[in-house]
């Protein structure tokens, strides 16, 4: 099947990163499949668009950066506006339904929506609207499987937070599900 | 890291970029003392060291400049740690005096250079492979050291290991040659239980004090031992032509005996040094010498050129100095040709023109770095090769 490119574009402190980490993780430690992670490095981390970009495999990777992703996870207008012309037409997009409003798509890419920052609001932490859209991406495009996302998010959150993290990949995840089900 | 065992070691399947696994690589291999000055995009490794150091007792210190780091660096392995530092291109140009002075005294100890584009302070967060003939020949004189070069996350915290066994085993410098990719690219590291990680501890001498001669290699060895301060050994150590007992004594046949100690103990030595990693040579007619990250842009590049019909193998340089030429030399007698693909403008694939002395045909694949190549430039260059 080859590669699968992924991307995920927010502001630096949307938790971006660790979103990507997660999807990663999920990938090599718990799917028993290969990835491979870079970020982009600079003066941009801060405050503007930044990114993480996974490449999912089953053979090892040899090239590790992305270049045209499949799938792509837009979680401020801005991080939209810089990263999706790289999206391939056939590609999947998921956003943040009210942080980003898409435009000039190809009518080929499907875009799925959640409203992460309002439902990680509902679980009380806004903090946790990265996890939220890690369980949405988990159910809309199932390159990691459900239990190994599970198993991402426990080992990657702080141990005192994990209840309240699992609750916020519940709910994006069921969202996605019922998304996924309409689609 | 709560998982750590009580040695320290992380041991586990991790989720780790490759300055993160040098951290732990160097924690696994006994290093208990770190001096630096942290520069991108080799920060994140004393970052880790400062924070798992207090675990397991060790410290890392921060200085004023590179120069004050590297002969901390020193310092510290005299004293009696296993020790390194870390830094990258316009930081490693700076320690150039102190991997020269490590050579001269038979300092064990680790270098990281995260290697950026350069020269000066070029582009600070992107990679390059540029500063291999410095990792060489970067310090004035005569001497030889060893420098690795890891692919991976993983091979970061396996070529750490082995990097501080062999700064024991053959008490020099030992440079671990990253470039920024492969420092921040983030892959799954499998960290083996502490019985399975050779680790060679430091050569204490036994000779009482008074019969020890600091600078005399141990019987059967082309290597000294050490000794521990406090055992009550009285040690002069300098960067001045030595004798033994390591009193400056500079005539030239004391010199040529020091020097050539100093040569040998790595050439002779080069077989048990010297590792590569050979895909495909049996019925190669192009070979590909590649390293770091560029090892595996290159890698999709073979297969590119497989599928167009050529026959090419690979040869992966894991050690890149001492240079493995008596493979090179072999193999240069029954293929058509080399292509060097390298994130510099030319410096590894003067090694091979070297060894290969005109026999066949060595083409490089040169690239300023700031980003990795594009296979398809190397695939072009494996076909054109034989076309």
């Amino acid at each position: 099947m080859g590669p699968t490119e992924i991307k995920i574009g927010g502001l630096g402190g949307q938790g971006v990163i660790l979103g990507g980490i997660i999807i990663g993780k999920a990938a090599a430690l718990f799917d028993s499949k290969h990835s491979c992670l870079t970020q982009a490095f600079g003066p941009e981390a801060r405050g503007s668009a930044c990114s993480a970009q996974v490449v999912v495999d089953s053979e090892p990777i040899l090239y590790p950066y992305v270049q045209k992703p499949h799938l792509m996870v837009a979680m401020s207008q801005d991080a939209f506006a810089k990263f999706s012309p790289e999206l391939r037409p056939d590609g999947t997009l998921l956003i943040e339904e009210e942080l980003v409003k898409p435009t000039g798509l190809p009518s080929t890419v499907k875009v799925f929506a959640v409203p992460a920052t309002r439902i990680a609001e509902e679980l009380g932490r806004k903090m946790v609207m990265n996890i939220v859209m890690v369980g949405f991406f988990t159910a809309v495009t199932g390159i990691v499987s459900e239990e190994a996302a599970r198993e991402a998010v426990k080992d990657s959150v702080p141990p005192a937070t994990i209840d309240l993290n699992m609750k916020a990949f519940q709910r994006g995840f069921d969202h996605g599900k019922k998304l996924v089900a309409k689609a | 890291m709560s998982n750590a065992n009580s040695s320290g070691t992380l041991t586990g399947s991790h989720y780790l970029d490759g300055d993160h696994a040098c951290s732990e690589g160097a924690i696994a291999a006994g290093c208990r003392f770190a001096a630096g000055y942290p520069i991108t995009p080799s920060t994140e490794v004393v970052e880790r060291l400062a924070q798992r150091f207090p675990f397991v007792g060790g410290r890392f210190l921060q200085f004023e400049d590179e120069l004050a780091a590297s002969i901390a660096l020193l310092g510290g392995a005299w004293g009696g740690a296993k020790a390194c530092t870390v830094t990258s291109g316009p930081g490693f140009s700076l320690m150039m005096e102190h991997i020269g002075l490590a050579a001269i005294t038979e300092t064990p100890c680790v270098f990281f250079n995260v290697q950026r584009a350069g020269p000066s302070t070029g582009l600070p967060t992107q990679p390059a492979q540029g500063d291999m003939m410095q990792a060489r020949f970067g310090s004035h004189g005569d001497y030889r050291l060893i420098a690795l070069c890891p692919n991976s996350p993983q091979e970061c915290f396996d070529l750490t290991v082995d990097a501080f066994n062999m700064a024991e085993e053959f008490r020099v410098p030992v440079l671990v040659m990253l470039d920024e990719v492969v420092g921040h690219m983030t892959e799954k590291v499998v960290i083996p239980d502490d019985a399975e990680i050779k680790v060679t501890e430091r050569r204490w001498t036994k000779k009482p004090p008074g019969e020890f001669k600091l600078f005399a290699p141990a019987e059967g060895s082309l290597v000294p031992e050490m000794v521990k301060p406090g055992d009550g050994y009285r040690i002069h150590v300098t960067g001045l032509t030595h004798d033994e007992r390591g009193y400056p004594k500079m005539t030239v046949p004391e010199h040529e005996k020091m020097q050539m100690r100093l040569w040998n103990k790595i050439v002779l030595n080069a077989d048990k040094i010297v590792k590569y990693e050979a895909k495909d040579l049996d019925d190669a007619e192009v070979v590909v010498v590649s390293y770091g990250i560029t090892s595996r842009i290159a890698e999709r590049a073979m297969q590119q050129a497989r599928a167009q019909g050529v026959k090419v193998g690979s040869f992966r340089l894991i050690t890149a100095w001492p240079f493995p030429e008596k493979e090179i030399l072999q193999l240069s007698k029954k293929v058509k040709a080399f292509v060097v693909p390298e994130l510099n403008l030319g410096q590894m694939v003067l090694e091979v023109q070297r060894i290969v002395e005109g026999r066949t045909k060595v083409v490089p694949v040169p690239h300023v770095g700031g980003t990795v190549h594009d296979p398809q430039v190397i695939t072009n260059a494996i076909v054109g090769a034989v076309r």
